[in-house]
């Protein structure tokens, strides 16, 4: 089998340096206790994917107490080879983020300000909205008489960060109710 | 990308023209390193010097918006010396065919011109038919109407003079390229040319791509590896939400938006399935019915059937000729035609041309639903500096979003390999991912319309939905499955069982996939390929870097599409030492062939390479864009000069444009406006900022908006480095500090000095005191093709501010 970086580098924590650093006659204690202290040990590498350029940099996520604590670009793919841009190396940092959205907000309109709102009345909210304006706008022929059944008063923007199942569910959605104003940043 | 990131290690020459990518797809740029290690010449074509460049064997600046003269005196110079190659154009291209009599070229204007549409009748550019109504070829070349000689004419306009002039390159430099590229037209040498997503941005995208497709068919390097046409996709997912048709004219696949005259799915596969009368062509959409059906099947499922044409009439159908795409909904929106609408994952009050229209315009809306992971210029525009909330109207739902750590799925990178992503931690708060929220908000819609009944409910009653959002069955979805017992290949598939190929979809309702370029990505006897991690390769695939079975490649797992014009006629490759594909004991080795057909010595059952194309053959002339056969040089929709030597026509005559009050596009050659912008990202902003601004280390890096420019030029306008300016346009006003640099260089054009300004368009007021929307002063001028804005060219003016207001 090929050695590859990754399994060189296992190699080498599992002792081989540092077994020969300790025959030097170095004082290990200090290392030891560092390494016993390392913030991914014990913790769990699920694979991500960067999520910023198409380059798609794999990346191992390490997740301990279902806390995020590090991230790293993922040797053994053979695109990044274990290295990120500055963007990817900042994931972790972006995952804590204080500028998050964790709550579904709500601006009235004229308001000068947003107010926190739960999932099923903003759903409801939006869904009443959607039928309403479906039920009034509905083009069901054209001027020449054919057959549209189109929905032109709404329209749909987005996006590239969605996965290909996130797509694929958008699509049929707004085909569904009739949108033919879809559009996304493959045309910015 | 025709080719994939790895690959392009295996190039001889690399030419990135309209693209940093050393900045902007740093890890890839590793790949092109190898190229140079490995002995590849490296050039970039830039208007700006950057950490490209430095890296590259030499910069050679262009002025924005000028690629079709450089790349079209690169086509002169190779039809001139004859330093095409030769037999690949002639066994693979359609250099032979003979172009109908009504083609006509004069003065910038393609025959079929009508000036008060601003349109061209097609028409007039179709082929010369035989009796059997295929194309007339002549092998010998003698016609004088053979795309290859209609080409060497059109092209011998792009003198080394004349090119010079426009593009601001010394002759010297543009030979300089031109030597090296066209080298690659040896049947064992590779070119790949690098391009990303500013490239598209001009009212000539589209024709900026097909030159370089003309260069490389030319040149035979379509194919092969380390060579291609390489798209550098930016966005996180592009190629996937493209495939999936995220898109107002297309449906999942690449097949079209059923429109107003298609009323029937037999009119619609009448008017959207090619025939060819050729033989040893494919013509690979022929099969087009089966995947539209079985995507019909996959979104309506059994009430899709033969006796309804599969719910076809349930689709919304679109006027032909009529754009829906976003700059027309913003128009749209900009005279109240619009009601409410979703915005999900894009910040278009940054990123979209014309940023003071966009704004005014989504005022106008009753109701807005964003999804983000953070406040943007999007969701807070009614907050905007200089606006009182009180006086807009717009409600407005902003829905946390998840990110990518946050949740599970595959997207498909610029090499179109599918990737699988685990998840790691559950969403912050109460962030949902998108299906998370279009599921139950679908099925919202779904109970009111059960309950209540309205508008036309069948399309919305009758799909084949989800009560619950699960990656797994969506990816499961996409690949397709039998919705009867089928038998494939002697092997006996279950109703509910996955399809295991595309060649299987059928058009009789037996089969289903929500998009047929990925079937075969998970399957019965595979499970799901996206999940792959194994680097096992046969020497012939180590040897140019290919990964079979790491993930899965969509088509059918092929790394390197039209690969079956990497071999002769009898399968020998070009390259034996970088061979992608090889005809050996009666079987191809390598990457997976362009179908499965034996080389085309074989005149009974060889086939074309270029299968996609309804006769089999690369075009160098195409009838299909709307802006001409041929791609000709058109000045930018403004542009600082009056005149240019190619024709009188200054710029497209076809390009797209609003007319409202808020539509100003300069004269050319405006003594207000006199110089050249041209935009661009940041290694660590990601595009418009949106997130990357909200991650406090990447804004400490590049923390405000800058404006480039040469020492000459802030020296004529008593600027120096650091200082406030204030950058104008018709469209708007913006403040950055100057960044006085030897980067940018003053061209001259024509005889005359003409400066270049660059401007990143990262920043935007949520970020307070980091600058504002570049795009305040970018243009509103559109692609005909493709009716993407202008924003990497227009005009402006600047000067030294007194003070700064969005800048701290």
């Amino acid at each position: 089998m090929k050695s590859t970086r990754r399994s060189f580098l296992k190699g080498v924590s599992a002792g081989i340096v540092c077994l020969t650093l300790g025959q030097l006659g170095f004082d290990l204690g200090d290392a030891h206790a560092y390494a016993g202290k390392l913030k991914i040990e014990g913790a769990k590498e699920v694979i991500s994917v960067c999520p910023f350029c198409s380059v798609c940099c794999q990346i191992i996520a390490y997740v301990r107490d279902g806390r995020l604590v590090a991230t790293e670009g993922d040797p053994d793919f053979p695109v990044n080879e274990g290295a990120l841009c500055a963007k990817g190396a900042a994931l972790f940092t972006m995952y804590t983020s204080r500028h998050r959205l964790e709550k579904p907000l709500y601006r009235a309109p004229f308001s000068n300000h947003w107010v926190e709102k739960d999932w099923e009345w903003t759903l409801n909210e939006i869904a009443r909205r959607v039928k309403d304006a479906r039920d009034q706008d509905m083009i069901l022929k054209n001027a020449k008489g054919q057959t549209v059944n189109r929905l032109e008063s709404i329209f749909a923007m987005g996006t590239s960060h969605a996965s290909n199942e996130e797509c694929a569910v958008i699509h049929q959605a707004m085909r569904g109710l009739g949108v033919v104003h879809m559009d996304h940043q493959a045309r910015v | 990308m025709t080719n994939h990131w790895i690959d392009i290690k295996n190039s001889d020459a690399v030419l990135i023209i309209g693209s940093n990518a050393a900045e902007h797809h740093p890890v890839a740029f590793k790949w092109i390193m190898q190229a140079k290690d490995n002995g590849a010449t490296l050039m970039h074509v830039d208007p700006k010097f950057s950490r490209t460049s430095a890296r590259c064997d030499f910069h050679v600046p262009l002025r924005s918006g000028t690629d079709i003269p450089f790349l079209g005196g690169m086509l002169n110079y190779i039809l001139e010396n004859e330093l095409y190659f030769k037999d690949y154009v002639a066994n693979y291209t359609n250099a032979a065919f003979v172009v109908g009599k009504d083609y006509d070229f004069k003065d910038g204007l393609f025959s079929g011109y009508d000036p008060a549409t601003r349109k061209y009748d097609k028409s007039k550019w179709a082929m010369e038919t035989g009796p059997d109504g295929g194309p007339v070829i002549d092998p010998t070349l003698q016609n004088e109407r053979c795309v290859i000689n209609l080409m060497r004419r059109h092209y011998s306009r792009y003198t080394l003079t004349n090119v010079s002039d426009v593009t601001g390159i010394s002759e010297e430099n543009l030979l300089k390229v031109y030597e090296i590229f066209c080298a690659t037209g040896k049947p064992d040498k590779a070119g790949t040319i690098l391009y990303a997503l500013g490239w598209t941005q001009h009212t000539v995208g589209v024709q900026n791509i097909r030159t370089s497709a003309l260069i490389q068919l030319l040149l035979g390097n379509i194919g092969v590896a380390g060579g291609g046409i390489n798209a550098l996709r930016g966005e996180p997912n592009v190629q996937g939400s493209t495939d999936h048709a995220l898109l107002y004219h297309i449906l999942p696949g690449y097949n079209a938006m059923p429109s107003a005259p298609w009323q029937t799915l037999a009119q619609y596969r009448k008017a959207n399935t090619p025939a060819t009368t050729l033989k040893n062509s494919v013509n690979w959409w022929s099969n087009r019915p089966k995947y539209v059906v079985s995507l019909l099947k996959g979104w309506f499922g059994d009430e899709a059937t033969q006796e309804n044409d599969f719910c076809y009439e349930l689709l919304p159908k679109i006027e032909p000729g009529e754009d829906y795409s976003y700059m027309y909904v913003m128009d749209k929106m900009y005279h109240g035609k619009i009601r409410g609408g979703f915005i999900f994952g894009v910040n278009p009050m940054n990123s979209f041309s014309n940023t003071n229209k966009m704004r005014a315009a989504l005022d106008k809306l009753d109701w807005l639903v964003c999804s983000e992971l953070h406040n943007s210029e999007t969701t807070d525009n009614w907050k905007r500096p200089g606006v009182d909330p009180k006086t807009k109207k717009t409600e407005v739902f902003l829905l946390p979003s998840a990110h990518r750590i946050e949740k599970e799925g595959t997207i498909s990178n610029s090499g179109r390999w599918l990737q699988w992503f685990d998840q790691a931690v559950q969403p912050a708060g109460e962030a949902r991912n998108f299906a998370d929220i279009y599921v139950p908000l679908f099925n919202t819609i779904r109970a009111l319309y059960k309950a209540e009944g309205g508008a036309f409910p069948e399309p919305i009653l009758k799909m084949h939905w989800t009560d619950k959002f699960v990656a797994d069955e969506w990816v499961r979805r996409i690949n397709g499955f039998f919705w009867a017992d089928s038998k494939v290949g002697g092997k006996t598939y279950k109703r509910g069982q996955l399809v295991p190929t595309f060649g299987a979809l059928k058009d009789d309702g037996s089969t289903s996939s929500l998009n047929w370029i990925y079937t075969g990505s998970y399957t019965e006897e595979e499970g799901n390929k996206s999940k792959r991690r194994n680097s096992s390769q046969t020497p012939m695939q180590a040897a140019i870097g290919l990964y079979p079975n790491w993930s899965w490649c969509w088509p059918v797992n092929r790394r390197i599409l039209y690969n079956r014009a990497s071999v002769d006629l009898n399968g020998k490759p070009f390259n034996p030492k970088k061979a992608v594909i090889a005809w050996e004991n009666g079987k191809w080795a390598g990457d997976v062939p362009d179908g499965p057909w034996p080389p085309m010595a074989d005149r009974e059952n060889g086939k074309l390479p270029f299968i996609m194309m309804k006769d089999g053959h690369g075009n160098f002339y195409g009838p299909g864009p709307a802006d001409g056969p041929f791609p000709e040089h058109y000045e930018p929709a403004e542009t600082p000069l009056a005149r240019h030597p190619f024709s009188s026509q200054i710029s497209s005559p076809v390009y797209k444009y609003h007319t409202s009050d808020m539509d100003q596009i300069a004269a050319p050659a405006d003594p207000r406006y006199p110089y050249v912008l041209t935009t661009y990202s940041l290694t660590e902003h990601w595009c418009g900022g949106g997130e990357t601004r909200n991650v406090p280390n990447l804004l400490e890096t590049e923390p405000q908006l800058y404006v480039e420019m040469s020492h000459q030029l802030a020296g004529e306008k008593g600027i120096t480095n650091g200082d406030g300016v204030i950058v104008e346009s018709p469209r708007g006003r913006v403040e950055a500090i100057a960044m006085v640099t030897v980067r940018i260089r003053p061209f001259t054009i024509m005889g005359k000095t003409v400066h270049l300004v660059g401007m990143p368009f990262a920043y935007g007021w949520t970020t307070p005191k980091c600058g504002d929307s570049t795009n305040r002063l970018t243009v509103g001028a559109y692609d005909p093709n493709t009716t993407i804005p202008e924003s990497k060219a227009c005009c402006v003016n600047l000067y030294k501010a007194d003070k700064l207001t969005e800048i701290g």
